[in-house]
């Protein structure tokens, strides 16, 4: 007899709560092990090799100081999309909001540009939150009004948004004195987000990115809204049953997720890079929807996600740095996190059984509905 | 393979401060090699600009062995995780860093204020500091060369662009084939595409599709890979190499590239730290000076354009040629530089008006 008639896969009833928490764990540990085979193979020292990747960047001040720089961005937009995916409400353009957002926010800088006050950076705050919220209401419009998609429309206006900030980079907002290259002038002392620690990139919007992340989770396990988020997602029968305004929880979801997207692109430019450039993040709108489901949408499993995630990035830095590891090392590493969390994950929701050598009885397969 | 055990021990420990005191480290160990630090902005194998720098980093192993030590980051964004990477290196006790891409200019000049020590190399910028100086390729006289090829070789006299980001070398570039184009073909006209980067292949090949089926017969751009080169080259249309040899993509369709060679310099740079003479400088060097050059011309070239090329290319290295003398009109039809008068480096630096005949 074959195997394939000798095992079963059949889904769970019910999913261990030690199993999801365990398995992103689990998909780190092999991770590693795999990791430890590759830098083996390719010939570099393994032990040496890993200890680059995973240790040395937390050995000092600032290199705990830029995986909170580089964690930050990934852990307010993932918290937002996390809300989100919760609810069935799939906003995949995250990396366009963000850049709106830098954008509102870098405008407002720019336009107070030689000013000083207090005031400038809440407002460039304000402006990259609403940035951000305007950019996801086209899709939430589309979505709640004629049932377009909101996985494709929020994706293509990435695209647009990012050519909307080039327009602007090399046009009107180009530095003047900048001998036409296409960034904005340097913004003044005022629109920058005060550095926490002497030395360091570190500046308030981590803190800020970590309270945030806690609000979500507050947001999503005590409150009314919450609830109905989770029931949206779970059971939108039970939630229409139950009264709650779809509509009115697909804005809320793509408002929280726009407007965080838009305040960690504000953070961007006002924090590490200080100006409007054509280019102003490295992807981490898509980043944040692995880290969104490797922090197993919830607030506080986001915040190790996102700093194991920006570990990933410095780590393969670094190790190009100490070891001489080529950077497509670090694209197999996450390659290699997300299809051990997919595949631990298949574990938790299945479970291979044997099968009994009993003779199927015909007619078992049950009727659809 | 060397390991730094000691130096990372003694980083670990001194914790924040651990960047700025080791620069003090190293001087203790007069023997160690000079560490010679690279960022890239593409991945080494992308056959183009980068794979052009890398030459340089191996022209400097090359030339000084056991003298040096040489570390490259490739594929860095333009942006804050360049400047962490600036800092890595600067950190790893690499004493003369190259970062090659013009969005790495203001991180170099941050990260050299806090390691004054450590001599830093920018290119294709504009900014310089007491330990930070600029260098850059007179890309635009390859221009000159190939759009005068181009100019012979076109039957429909359209010429497809495949761009980057309209910054002044681009749009310089751009300009100074269809100048050199257009003295051979006076109605030719040149159609851009931007791809809005440095190094995308997919998008680079799809952008030389899109130009082909508009009617363009011969293909050149201002973008690192060589997905133009091969689409060209199972399309038919005659194309150009950029920064690196790319003939081996469409042996029969490339009719030559414009090569940057940054080994010489790299070399006398390195020299300069060896040797305790280096000093802030600001270079545009071009096919006199070598950095600039042409890859061998294609066999499907007949003779009489091989030599109309050279001429130019020869002229350029005499002084008798200049690309942008004058006169030359912009998009408007408005003359912009006077009959006999060349444009100034100034100029050109800061260029962002197209001559006529562009469509970008």
């Amino acid at each position: 007899m074959s195997l394939s008639t000798s095992f079963k896969i059949e889904p769970r009833r019910e999913i261990p709560r030690s199993l999801l928490y365990a398995t992103p764990l689990l998909a780190v540990v092999l991770t590693v092990v795999a990791g430890f085979f590759i830098f083996l193979f390719m010939g570099y020292d393994p032990f040496l090799s890993l200890y680059h990747f995973f240790v040395s960047p937390l050995l000092t001040f600032y290199g705990l100081s830029e995986l909170m720089v580089k964690a930050a961005p990934l852990i307010m937009i993932g918290v937002g999309l996390a809300i989100g995916f919760r609810a069935n409400v799939w906003n995949i353009g995250a990396e366009g909001q963000l850049t709106l957002g830098a954008i509102t926010g870098g405008v407002v800088a720019l336009a107070f540009w030689n000013q000083e006050g207090i005031w400038i950076l809440p407002l460039m705050c304000i402006a990259g939150i609403l940035g951000g919220m305007a950019y996801a209401a086209i899709p939430a419009f589309l979505k709640t009004h004629l049932n377009v998609n909101e996985i494709l429309t929020s994706l293509m206006l990435t695209y647009v948004a990012t050519l909307f900030l080039s327009t602007l980079v090399y046009g009107p907002l180009k530095d003047p004195m900048g001998f036409n290259f296409p960034q904005s002038r340097m913004f003044g002392d005022s629109a920058l987000l005060p550095i926490l620690l002497e030395g360091t990139r570190m500046h308030l919007g981590t803190v800020l990115a970590l309270l945030i992340a806690v609000a979500g989770w507050v947001l999503m396990t005590f409150t009314i809204v919450g609830f109905q988020i989770r029931v949206l997602g779970q059971a939108p029968a039970a939630a229409r049953f139950a009264g709650f305004s779809r509509t009115k929880l697909i804005w809320l979801c793509l408002m929280i997720s726009g407007g965080l997207a838009g305040l960690a692109g504000t953070f961007e430019v006002s924090g590490p890079i200080g100006q409007l450039i054509p280019v102003i993040t490295p992807g981490y709108g898509f980043t944040a929807i692995i880290v969104a489901f490797l922090g197993r949408l919830h607030p506080l499993g986001i915040i190790l996600s996102g700093l194991l995630m920006a570990l990933s990035y410095i780590g393969g830095e670094n190790a190009q740095v100490e070891v001489g590891l080529p950077q497509a090392v670090t694209g197999v590493f996450q390659g290699l996190l997300l299809f051990f969390l997919l595949a631990s994950d298949f574990l938790v929701r299945y479970r291979i059984r044997r099968r009994a050598a009993v003779p199927q009885a015909v007619g078992a397969a049950q009727p659809a509905e | 393979m060397i390991k730094p055990h000691s130096r990372r021990h003694f980083l670990a420990g001194s914790g924040a401060a651990a960047g700025a005191l080791a620069l003090g480290g190293p001087a203790a160990f007069a023997a160690d090699p000079l560490k010679v630090g690279f960022v890239y902005v593409g991945p080494v194998g992308d056959f183009g600009w980068t794979h052009g720098h890398d030459l340089g980093r191996k022209a400097i192993e090359k030339e000084f062995g056991d003298k040096v030590k040489t570390t490259f980051v490739e594929s860095v964004a333009e942006g804050p995780d360049a400047e962490r990477v600036i800092r890595q290196l600067a950190a790893a006790g690499n004493k003369l860093i190259f970062t090659t891409s013009f969005g790495f200019m203001n991180q170099t000049v941050r990260v050299a204020k806090q390691f004054p020590k450590v001599m830093f190399e920018h290119a294709t910028g504009y900014q310089t500091a007491k330990n930070v100086s600029a260098y850059n390729a007179r890309f635009y006289e390859g221009r000159d060369v190939i759009g005068t090829i181009a100019g012979h070789m076109t039957k429909t006299g359209k010429f497809g662009y495949i761009a980057s980001f309209p910054i002044p070398e681009v749009v310089m570039g751009i300009n100074a084939f269809i100048l050199a184009a257009r003295k051979v073909r006076p109605d030719a006209e040149i159609k851009v595409v931007w791809v809005n980067s440095w190094f995308d292949p997919g998008k680079e090949a799809d952008a030389t599709k899109a130009l082909i089926d508009q009617g363009c017969d011969v293909i050149t751009q201002h973008t690192d890979s060589p997905a133009p080169i091969q689409t060209s080259g199972s399309r038919g249309v005659w194309c150009f190499g950029q920064a690196s040899d790319m003939s081996s993509f469409a042996p029969d369709q490339h009719l030559t590239a414009i090569l940057d060679v940054w080994g010489p310099y790299y070399v006398e740079r390195t020299r300069a730290v060896l040797d305790g003479t280096w000093q802030t400088s600001n270079v545009w060097q071009g096919f006199k000076e070598g950095m600039v050059e042409m890859s061998p011309y294609n066999k499907n070239l007949p003779a009489e354009v091989v030599a109309a090329a050279e001429k130019i290319r020869k002229g350029i290295i005499d002084g008798s040629h200049h690309s942008f003398t004058g006169p030359i009109k912009d998009q408007d039809g408005k003359e912009r530089v006077a009959a006999g008068e060349r444009m100034s480096d100034e100029a050109l630096l800061t260029m962002d008006w197209y001559v006529e005949g562009v469509t970008a």
